[in-house]
């Protein structure tokens, strides 16, 4: 039997390689672009005064968004203490203790789903839930917003993470005499140790740009965070209110706000990469 | 402890004088028990755990069938047999250590100083403490070569730091490591190589003091030079512990063991002397894995 020439499968083979090469660079080339427009516009805002002074009207020179930048560095704090506990635990129950069993099938559910939810519905739903009945916008709200957005993904993280350990290293503990929470928290946990740091990172990294689910929240303000049971200053509806003004000089801070956003994830990611990438054997 | 009423019906006669009494070779009809030599030297020794009709399951699939063995105190026993024989289930009962797995199950009695380990009442963490384990696999903690040690040794004591100091190094010297690793205890212990981090995890086990000491095929994942160690290792321990160990490697249970029990299909083939086993087996499936006919 004579095989069939070679040509027709080539060409197929050359196309393949010259699209998915072609999808790559333009994935790589899009970044390249925002990471290039956002530091051209942003750096020029950044000066001592952005980092360290109140916002100014508009028109009035040496204003900066030190403001927002504590206050969003606040909701963060609040967002890690509530979701990073709960998400952690949730993720160890799912892999140590929950098994097959239906409590953990739901949980897992819910998490999955939660994953998905919009922002901005977790924005209304808080909204709903701690801004309503008290009567204003806070800082804490906000914190509840970005925890329930961390909390499914540092769950799944820890589930996945945990799942990598090995069981040979459970039963090593557990054959010690170690009861099961201590060979969790002992053992196992320590184990997974840089997965789990690296998840918690990057739920931080994934809120600290969120604006929909802080718009019905913090909201904004222009004035220091001097309590959080107050609309609370922060980046991202800076971002929103300064772009959306007529102002070239708030148009301008909102560009040094998002390069100063973008640097940090971007700075964190790159962290996680590398620094946490711990030697294995 | 005696025998109960219960074991006196058995057609076998009681545990603890299978290994002191003298039975001809070939005297014993197709049972799965005897000792198959004459009943001397490291034949006369007492049971340390005595298993008798040991069922296992996991989930409906039946591992293990109506197993009897007696594990001599002080000794080392064997357990061989083809992969999937269920060498490995057997032991893994006597630390209990598979109900950390739902779906798994034992039935029938395994008797340690009496008591009945896979029976209620039975403290884990105390029996865990009293029966270490090594794996296959080397699998040190992720922590320093000192902390490695002193995690079984927190867990069971209460000790000052100097004494935690002197437990660690006397159990790694007992494990033979104490020498290379004596500028290393703040190291992580996944930094040592596969055969150190193996007598690592003897030290680890032995540290808290056991009376039994379980190897699952502890010279699987090392090389050639860390097996001998390891194989001298049991040679010196099993003065002051009871050891069994499973094994693929023939050679290493003639080597280092006082008796030898071989598996097939979940059920005990032989069990005896491990020079009577290695030299004039009585069952011709012994004979045939212990000369690689198969297996």
């Amino acid at each position: 039997m004579k095989p069939r020439p070679a040509g027709g499968r080539r060409l197929v083979d050359l196309t393949v390689r010259i699209f998915s090469g072609l999808a790559a660079v333009i994935a790589i080339f899009m970044l390249s672009w925002i990471i290039w427009e956002v530091a051209k516009k942003g750096v020029a805002a950044l000066n001592p005064a952005f980092f360290t002074k109140l916002p100014t009207p508009p028109g009035i020179e040496g204003g900066g968004l030190a403001n927002a930048i504590l206050g969003s560095g606040l909701i963060t704090l609040i967002a890690v203490a509530m979701g990073v506990p709960v998400g952690l635990f949730a993720g160890i129950y799912l892999a140590e203790f929950g098994g097959g069993s239906r409590l953990a099938a739901m949980v897992r559910f819910t998490v999955n789903v939660m994953m998905g939810v919009p922002s901005i519905i977790i924005g209304m739903f808080v909204y709903a839930l701690l801004v309503l009945p008290v009567g204003h916008f806070s800082g804490y709200a906000g914190g509840v917003a970005l925890a329930l957005i961390m909390l499914p993904i540092v769950a799944r993280t820890t589930e996945d993470m945990l799942g990598l350990v090995p069981n040979t290293l459970r039963e090593s503990a557990l054959a010690l005499g170690a009861p099961r929470w201590k060979a969790t928290l002992g053992v196992v946990l320590r184990a997974a140790k840089a997965g789990l740091l690296t998840g918690t990172i990057l739920a931080i990294a994934r809120v600290s740009g969120e604006t929909a689910p802080l718009l019905f929240t913090a909201m904004n303000s222009p004035y220091w965070p001097s309590s959080l049971n107050q609309p609370t200053a922060n980046l991202t509806v800076t971002i929103f209110n300064y772009a959306m003004s007529p102002y070239e000089d708030w148009q301008r801070a909102a560009w040094g706000a998002s390069l100063l956003i973008m640097a940090s994830v971007l700075a964190v990611t790159i962290l996680t990469r590398f620094g946490f990438r711990e030697v294995k054997r | 402890m005696s025998p109960s009423s219960a074991e006196e019906t058995r057609p076998r006669p009681p545990a603890q004088a299978a290994f002191m009494q003298v039975i001809k070779p070939g005297a014993i009809p197709g049972d799965n028990c005897p000792v198959n030599g004459e009943g001397r030297g490291p034949e006369r020794a007492a049971p340390k755990i005595v298993t008798r009709g040991l069922n296992f399951f996991y989930g409906k699939h039946q591992a293990l069938i109506d197993n009897d063995l007696e594990i001599a105190e002080r000794k080392v026993t064997a357990i061989i047999g083809p992969s999937g024989c269920g060498k490995s289930t057997h032991i893994r009962v006597y630390n209990r250590i598979y109900t950390l797995y739902r779906d798994q199950r034992a039935e029938g009695e395994v008797l340690m100083d009496g008591q009945n380990l896979i029976g209620p009442g039975v403290d884990l963490i105390e029996l865990r403490r009293k029966v270490g384990m090594i794996f296959q696999k080397p699998t040190p903690f992720p922590m320093t070569v000192f902390d490695n040690i002193a995690y079984g040794l927190k867990l069971h004591y209460t000790m000052s730091r100097g004494e935690l100091a002197d437990r660690v190094e006397k159990a790694l010297r007992q494990a033979a490591l104490w020498e290379e690793v004596k500028d290393k205890l703040g190291q992580s212990g996944l930094a040592l190589s596969g055969g150190q981090q193996q007598r690592l995890c003897v030290a680890r086990a032995i540290a808290v003091e056991p009376e039994v000491l379980l190897m699952d095929e502890p010279t699987s994942a090392i090389d050639p030079v860390a097996t001998a160690k390891i194989e001298e290792l049991v040679e010196q321990l099993k003065g002051q512990f009871t050891i069994a160990i499973v094994t693929h490697n023939m050679q290493q249970a003639a080597r280092v063991s006082d008796f030898t029990a071989f598996f097939f299909e979940g059920r005990i083939v032989e069990f005896g002397a491990t020079r009577d086993i290695f030299t004039r087996p009585a069952k011709k499936q012994t004979e045939d894995y212990i000369t690689g006919r198969f297996g």
